[in-house]
């Protein structure tokens, strides 16, 4: 079972004008289910606008995506899908409980469902006690644990998120990617994940999928193979070389000048501070 | 001891300027009818404190009617300007047009169109003068939806009036009460102008003009203090209105 199937799929912004941009081109890949899936790449590389492809936020150009086996369009109306991105996007006149009970409260449940749904996630993300609370009393970290828990409140098969820890700091950072793959571990989901950290790409999947931009495309697809997801983890040798793998591949997609010292780089450097490719020498 | 830091400025250069008020008539020998010293206009407004009292109410009832339906009509034309594209392009300069027409233009025509004992003339031009602020702050409001609520909710598959109802009005009611802020002063001052035009002579406009027509100036006075008070009443009231409209805002400040 595929969770996601995208089958050459390209995107052009402002198609037969001036301004013309191809976003992606002959994007293939496949996500098997329960699996967890980063998408990787310098800015621009079209990694978002790939999320949102299989989102359905934005249409495809050409070629065909399918989440859970439909079109994408009617994974959308099914919501077999949740989202969080990288701002947490809480409305911030509701509570944090009737947050987390949004996208249910559109499908139609019922008064009690809701909240016993909602109580549910917000004890899974450890925001039990702030359930009362309004999203402008907690802290980022806080309002992007309730995203999360907003984003799986209807039990969706599939989880796409936008560097939803992109605006947090490290130490914030490093926990909810714990409690991330605890809650995935926990409710089976499949996540696509976009970030441009290799460390945390590593450190959460399954597969690491790198892209490079102009026109934006997959380059590499990484495997990861960590014997465990806990601390001791970053600190394994499988870790690195699965960080020295991703790294490679990314400056493999830089230009000529700049891969040329490439390959005595990624030795010379300690893995764990991780900087993008794109900043090389 | 904060709340007094705060509060004693303004209460002490109030009773400053009272004191000079005073001083300033009764040493400099200024006649009662070019300025009244506040002892004369209080003595005046314990005297006709019944007076005051009714034609407030009065001409009160006047603003409140017409901060209601202009109010409503700013809100309602604000979101079918957002809604469609095209009227919004053409009710903007139309609503600068409405804005920039003078009450004191408007105010005895309107009293023509109507019976002399109508409240409805006064009602028109306060809401005319509501109308405004509301529409313009509103509109503002509802255009301004976060990108992410946007994505959201196109993800949930909400559009419509489900994505009106529950992201572009929250949104927007900062911006509502704004206006809505802006508009309750003017309502008062409204509806006590518009009865120096003639019309139902019960409210404070008429009875400042008749005091004065007396050469009962400290009288007058004491009428213009009740608008005053009339007037922070309704701002009050509106800041009060918006605490208990937006409790995700007032949670924070307590």
């Amino acid at each position: 079972m595929t969770a996601v199937s995208l089958d050459k799929v390209t995107k052009v912004f402002n198609q037969g004008r001036p301004d013309e941009v191809t976003a992606l081109s002959d994007i293939n890949l496949e996500i098997g289910a329960g699996r967890f899936v980063s998408l990787i790449g310098p800015s621009g590389c079209g990694k978002s606008t790939l999320l949102r492809l299989i989102a359905d936020l934005i249409p495809a150009s050409s070629g065909t995506v399918e989440v859970a086996g439909k079109p994408a369009t009617r994974a959308r109306l099914d919501q077999e899908y949740g989202i969080a991105f990288q701002q947490a996007g809480l409305f911030e006149w509701r509570t944090v409980q009737r947050n987390v009970e949004l996208p249910l409260e559109l499908r139609g449940a019922s008064r009690a469902e809701r909240k016993a749904r909602a109580t549910e996630m917000l004890a899974l993300v450890g925001l039990a006690d702030f359930a009362g609370h309004y999203p402008a009393q907690l802290s980022g970290g806080m309002q992007q644990r309730v995203a999360i828990a907003r984003a799986l409140a209807v039990h969706p098969p599939l989880l796409l998120m936008d560097e939803p820890f992109g605006a947090l700091d490290e130490m914030t950072r490093e926990r909810l990617q714990s409690e991330l793959l605890a809650i995935c571990a926990k409710t089976g989901t499949s996540t696509v994940f976009v970030t441009h950290s290799i460390s945390e790409a590593v450190f959460l999947s399954d597969q690491v999928v790198v892209m490079s931009p102009r026109p934006g495309r997959i380059t590499a697809i990484i495997d990861v193979d960590l014997p465990a997801r806990d601390d001791a983890a970053r600190q394994s040798p499988a870790y690195f070389e699965a960080i020295t793998a991703v790294r490679r591949a990314l400056r493999g997609t830089d230009n000529a000048s700049a891969s040329t010292d490439a390959v005595a780089a990624p030795s010379s450097r300690t893995p764990g501070s991780a900087s993008p490719a794109a900043t090389a020498p | 001891m904060n709340l007094l830091r705060r509060v004693a400025p303004p209460v002490l250069l109030g009773i400053f300027a009272l004191v000079a008020w005073e001083l300033t008539v009764s040493l400099g020998r200024i006649a009662p009818f070019i300025l009244p010293a506040p002892s004369a206009i209080w003595h005046e407004l314990v005297a006709q404190r019944q007076n005051v009292w009714e034609a407030a109410l009065a001409s009160g009832l006047n603003a409140l009617v017409g901060l209601a339906w202009g109010t409503v009509a700013g809100v309602l034309a604000a979101m079918a300007a957002s809604r469609f594209r095209l009227l919004s392009e053409v009710s903007i300069p139309l609503a600068a047009v409405l804005n920039a027409l003078p009450i004191i233009a408007l105010a005895p025509i309107l009293n023509n169109m109507f019976e002399s004992t109508s409240s409805v003339p006064r009602r028109l031009v306060a809401g005319i003068i509501v109308f405004f602020p509301v529409f313009i702050n509103t509109l503002r409001g509802l255009r301004e939806v976060d990108p992410t609520h946007r994505e959201l909710m196109t993800s949930y598959a909400a559009g419509g009036w489900t994505f009106t109802r529950l992201v572009r009005l929250p949104g927007a009611l900062p911006f509502v009460f704004t206006g809505l802020r802006q508009a309750s002063s003017l309502a008062v001052i409204a509806a006590v102008v518009a009865e120096y035009f003639g019309g139902l002579q019960d409210g404070l406009g008429s009875r400042i003009t008749s005091a004065a027509a007396f050469t009962a100036y400290p009288r007058a006075w004491a009428f213009v203090v009740g608008a005053c008070l009339l007037g922070l009443f309704f701002y009050l009231a509106t800041l009060l209105l918006e605490r208990i409209a937006m409790p995700w805002k007032t949670r924070l400040i307590s």
